[in-house]
């Protein structure tokens, strides 16, 4: 499998980037880690007469705190995303989900950006990120603009990310003391791709109540959500693995349009997302009740 | 506080005097490089502006088992097939080319990758690139190659060069692993002929050598 032939552009700097994608546009594909685009370009289901490779620019690529959040860069492999140290201690869903990512050759090259771009509705990134309420930062040629998680997936493969713009950087909370992380994942064995994942993120308050949880499940819709049922069903109460079980069962809604693949049917689908939403719950609370974030 | 990925040195296996199979060589073929299309292009990178660079053939130089290599590719190759195709190092197979099975794993800067998932114009910036050939000086084993030979750790041997690439990056970050996590760390590569339990065995036996003991 080859690709059909394409110009190559490796820019250094965002503007010469966003420059390029402005002269180009439809004609033009982002390279950032090239784990989704390039199998993808060899199928010849993409065939850019352009490839802008935004591997260079090393601006893009970092990890750090700021005004109470943290900001990744776009071009920060899932690798570095395990790794860091500031988000195991401030924010570990995310770097709980980067382990679940592929494998270890896809994640030493896959980038968060990359990751979130693409939209695959079996990838790792969208239930954290919506689970973290992230903060996406897209910029093009007039500027910069920041979108919510929720608004950010749209459809199956497509995001809110407008031609001419650049996903540059994903904003992560510090989580507050108190709070447990988990991400559950059911693995296509060969892929490493979700056949569901859910992730999830808990705040005990007083008297052992959950103050605030959120869960972000993938690869059972077309696009990732928000299991807004589940969160109901446990916010203002005192936290049991009974409860945690009550309210799992509410995790994919009426109006969700179910996957069907050769890997698992709808059915299978809907079942197993009951299943690894109580899981993630269950690890979460055990963690935000070892006081461990 | 900003963090940056951690960078790894080029592995040296010691050798044990087992000898390695022929097919293995690297041969040595550079395809020569045309010195002005280099230049032009090293002027273009030096301004403000990068250059666009093919759709055609460039020249391109890769830093290979710790060697200038130079050829020509057009952008569209990958390392794999430059590897393969150009250079004669054909020990990194193609199997699935679609970064799934491992067969084709390298190290890049130290960590395990797939080569067929990256394009050959993308490692010629100077990153460190070894493959199963550059493991072991000539006619010797590294310790994980000659760990998967006495338990066995490969039926068809194909996904083999795959393997021990995925295993040397991985004990030279943890050097002291169980099999669970073994498991884990060679998800990325997948044997049809279902040695994965040799696999195992063969990896957490060389980091008992290389530790002398695990804790």
């Amino acid at each position: 499998m080859i690709p059909a032939a394409f110009e190559y552009h490796a820019p250094k700097s965002l503007e010469e980037a966003l420059r390029l994608l402005n002269r180009h546009g439809s004609e033009a594909k982002l390279l950032a880690g090239g784990h989704s685009l390039l199998p993808l370009m060899k199928l010849r289901l993409a065939a850019p007469r352009c490839v802008i490779d935004l591997g260079r620019i090393h601006a893009l690529r970092y990890i750090r705190e700021e005004n109470g959040r943290i900001a990744i860069g776009a071009l920060t492999t899932h690798t570095e995303v395990l790794e860091s140290p500031l988000l195991r201690t401030k924010c570990p869903l995310l770097p709980q989900t980067a382990w679940e990512i592929g494998d270890v050759q896809v994640r030493n090259r896959g980038t968060i950006g990359g990751s979130l771009a693409h939209a695959d509705p079996a990838a790792d990134y969208p239930a954290a990120v919506l689970a973290l309420d992230a903060e996406i930062v897209a910029a093009s040629a007039d500027g910069t603009r920041t979108l919510r998680a929720a608004e950010f997936f749209v459809d199956m493969l497509t995001t809110a990310l407008l031609p001419g713009e650049i996903l540059t950087e994903v904003r992560v909370p510090v989580l507050p003391p108190g709070t447990g992380t988990a991400y559950r994942k059911l693995h296509q064995p060969a892929s490493g791709f979700a056949i569901v994942g859910a992730a999830a993120r808990l705040t005990l308050g007083s008297g052992g109540k959950v103050e605030r949880v959120a869960v972000g499940l993938t690869g059972v819709a077309p696009k990732a959500y928000r299991a807004a049922a589940v969160e109901k069903a446990l916010t203002g109460k005192k936290a049991s693995e009974k409860l945690l079980a009550e309210a799992a069962r509410h995790a994919v809604p009426q109006d969700v349009e179910l996957l069907s693949d050769l890997h698992a049917s709808a059915e299978y689908r809907k079942a197993m997302a009951v299943v690894f939403t109580r899981r993630a719950l269950e690890d979460a609370l055990a963690r935000a009740q070892s006081k461990k974030r | 506080m900003a963090e940056q990925p951690k960078r790894e040195k080029t592995p040296r296996g010691g050798g044990n005097g087992l000898s390695r199979r022929d097919f293995l060589k690297g041969t040595g073929a550079a395809v020569s490089a045309g010195v002005l299309v280099t230049e032009d292009l090293l002027r273009a990178q030096t301004q403000r502006t990068s250059p666009v660079v093919g759709p055609g053939p460039v020249p391109v130089t890769l830093r290979i088992n710790g060697q200038p290599r130079q050829l020509t590719v057009e952008p569209r190759t990958t390392l794999l097939d430059a590897l393969r195709n150009h250079l004669d190092l054909t020990g990194a197979k193609k199997v699935c080319d679609r970064g799934t099975c491992g067969a084709c794993t390298v190290l890049l800067d130290g960590r395990a990758i797939y080569a067929c998932t990256m394009l050959a114009i993308d490692a010629a910036r100077g990153q460190e690139i070894t493959t199963i050939e550059g493991l072991a000086p000539q006619e010797q084993l590294h310790p994980v190659s000659a760990a998967f030979v006495e338990h066995d750790a490969q039926q068809c041997g194909f996904c083999t060069p795959g393997f021990v690439m995925a295993a040397v990056a991985y004990l030279r970050e943890n050097p002291n692993p169980t099999y669970e996590q073994v498991t884990h760390a060679l998800g990325g590569n997948l044997c049809r002929c279902g040695t994965y339990m040799g696999v195992r065995h063969a990896v957490v036996e060389a980091a008992l050598r290389g530790k002398g003991g695990r804790s």
